[in-house]
């Protein structure tokens, strides 16, 4: 039985990662799990400064899912090469650091940074992020620009780029199509969906930033639409999540063409989630003569 | 060490108007301390958040865990009918908890408004069980309700000198708990306190003015309870240890700090 898989020439021992910005750097959920065990640990976005992110409330819980406008609170490269890095080093997983800026300029200094770096496989670049108001989404939701910052960014890495890519849009294929024709070596998707939700008894929103992003098993049937969409309109690897809660959920994004799959907002509900989905992919595999996890993927 | 685990509901009570007294068997009681909480899960998958609840008591021998709520939302009012025999998934014990060393030959002053009244039970309790050479000198309780409904206040009796405020004057001093320190003239020792915000801010003052130490327990919406999400944070004077923007995070940093160290 074979779960391994390639992207972009890096092995992944199995095709389940966390999502980012829902798993820290690792520290805090391997209390729960051995970080071994997993396909990837994507960090928490990365800048290149510290962060200190949106005012509280920063998450709301909503039907099936939760909205949140943390605004991507980090340390700071130096700080995450130092501390978090280094702890993941002890780990038999890929690292795959998500990397956040404003501007051009700050995406590529975190990328250069890290790019001579051995102990990073990956770099998953989000332009994507709905909670900061300058760069992000602003970058992830209009093909040009998407095209634009993937191309400089190609230019001066010496990892491979997967772009995540946001759902707030209104076509995922040309998004998709934009990123590959720039020279994406994977895309991931979906960020989260734009929302809001407010208080009617205190007549306020329920968030202090008035939108956040949508996560959880209640967008799931979107990501996994989308994730097939995009499969089809490209031929790098796509990385799918959004409301992977089981093992079912994430044989769905397999199904649907995804090549590697990441478990996100399920973790608040479930800190095992991340090795439960592992081993129910072993199981279902065994279980429906599947030799190798490649041989179901698109297989709808 | 953290865990979520299942455990089995012993006793549940209504104990005021929308305040429920739950006791469950839990392994997880041998690890707490007061001051910590835990994340109580629903059970039902479309509400994926747990809930974080204060732990108002732990009773390390029995393996029992106790919590005292109000009925805030759907979650708590699922909590609220739960039954001897039930099952609930916990994750916990979480938090820092109270430092208890802080007031070793002092006096102890336990400050508690509204539903912030019950994690202070279990601090009250251990304290007055200390050796002597580990004991405060004192142990004042100073418990805020809105009215005659004073909850937990027989229980808290046993473990200290009890003053009662009550925002409608019914029991007590007719005021908030500042009022009652004020009047009661508690003026030295380590303030240990739990309540809502505005409480908090003038305790912290209090503290201040009086050259008092004080730990307060703080509560926000919280995801994973773990310190992996940066939900729930609280503005701190001097950078944070994790993300070095002045941001602690509240499930692991806290709940309970040092109020000199926040910018309330």
């Amino acid at each position: 039985m074979n779960t391994k898989v390639t992207i972009a020439g890096v092995e992944f021992k199995n095709p389940v990662m966390t999502a980012s910005g829902t798993f820290g750097s690792g520290v805090e959920y391997g209390e729960f799990v051995d970080l071994s065990r997993l396909g990837a640990v994507v960090t928490k976005g990365v800048a290149d400064h510290p962060w200190e992110g949106n005012p509280v409330p920063r998450v709301a819980e909503t039907a099936s899912g939760m909205l949140n406008a943390i605004g991507l609170q980090n340390p700071g490269v130096d700080v995450f090469i130092e501390r978090d890095l280094a702890f993941l080093e002890g780990y038999d997983t890929k690292v795959i650091v998500n990397v956040c800026g404003h501007s051009e300029g700050e995406y590529l200094n975190v990328v250069e940074r890290l790019s001579d770096d051995d102990r990073v496989a990956m770099m998953e670049i989000n332009v994507s992020c709905p909670n900061v108001k300058e760069g992000g989404i602003a970058f992830g939701t209009r093909p040009d620009a998407l095209f634009n910052i993937t191309k400089l960014l190609k230019e001066h890495s010496k990892k491979p780029l997967i772009m995540k890519l946001s759902p707030n849009v209104t076509d995922i294929k040309e998004m998709a199509k934009s990123a590959e024709a720039a020279g994406a070596d994977a895309i991931s998707l979906i960020n989260t969906i734009t929302g809001m939700k407010i208080d009617i008894y205190k007549r306020k929103f329920a968030l202090a930033n008035k939108t956040g992003g949508l996560s959880g098993p209640a967008i799931k049937p979107v990501a996994v639409r989308m994730v097939y969409e995009a499969s089809h309109a490209v031929n790098i690897p796509v990385i799918g999540m959004g409301g992977i809660a089981t093992a079912e959920d994430a044989i769905e994004f397999i199904m649907a063409g995804a090549s590697a799959v990441a478990v996100g907002a399920v973790n608040f509900h479930n800190p095992y989630a991340t090795v439960e989905v592992i081993e129910g992919i072993e199981k279902y595999m065994r279980d429906y003569n599947v030799s190798d996890i490649a041989d179901i993927r698109g297989i709808v | 060490m953290k865990k979520k685990i299942s455990c089995r509901v012993l006793s549940q009570k209504m104990i005021a108007k929308n305040i429920y007294d739950l006791k469950v068997e839990s392994e997880l009681a041998k690890d707490a301390v007061p001051g910590q909480f835990a994340g109580i899960y629903t059970g039902d998958g479309s509400m994926l958040l747990p809930r974080p609840i204060s732990i108002c008591g732990a009773d390390k021998e029995q393996g029992i865990l106790r919590f005292v709520y109000r009925i805030q939302g759907k979650g708590t009012a699922f909590f609220s009918g739960l039954k001897e025999g039930d099952r609930l998934d916990i994750l916990g014990p979480l938090g820092n908890g109270y430092p208890i060393e802080e007031a070793v030959g002092k006096r102890a002053v336990l400050i508690g408004g509204g539903i912030g009244v019950p994690p202070l039970l279990e601090m009250a309790k251990r304290l007055s069980e200390l050796d002597a050479d580990k004991a405060p000198s004192a142990i004042d309780i100073v418990m805020g309700y809105r009215d005659s409904e004073t909850f937990l206040s027989d229980e808290f009796k046993k473990y200290g000198n009890l003053i009662i405020a009550t925002d409608d004057g019914s029991v007590g001093v007719h005021g908030t708990v500042t009022d009652a320190l004020k009047e009661k003239a508690v003026t030295d020792g380590v303030i240990y306190a739990c309540g809502p915000m505005p409480m908090l801010r003038g305790l912290a003052s209090y503290a201040g003015e009086h050259e008092m130490k004080a730990y307060i327990s703080l509560e926000e919406h919280m995801a994973c309870g773990v310190g992996a999400c940066l939900g729930c944070i609280v503005k701190t004077r001097e950078v944070d240890g994790h993300s070095h923007v002045k941001n602690a995070r509240i499930c692991t940093d806290g709940p309970v700090f040092d109020a000199e160290e926040l910018d309330l």
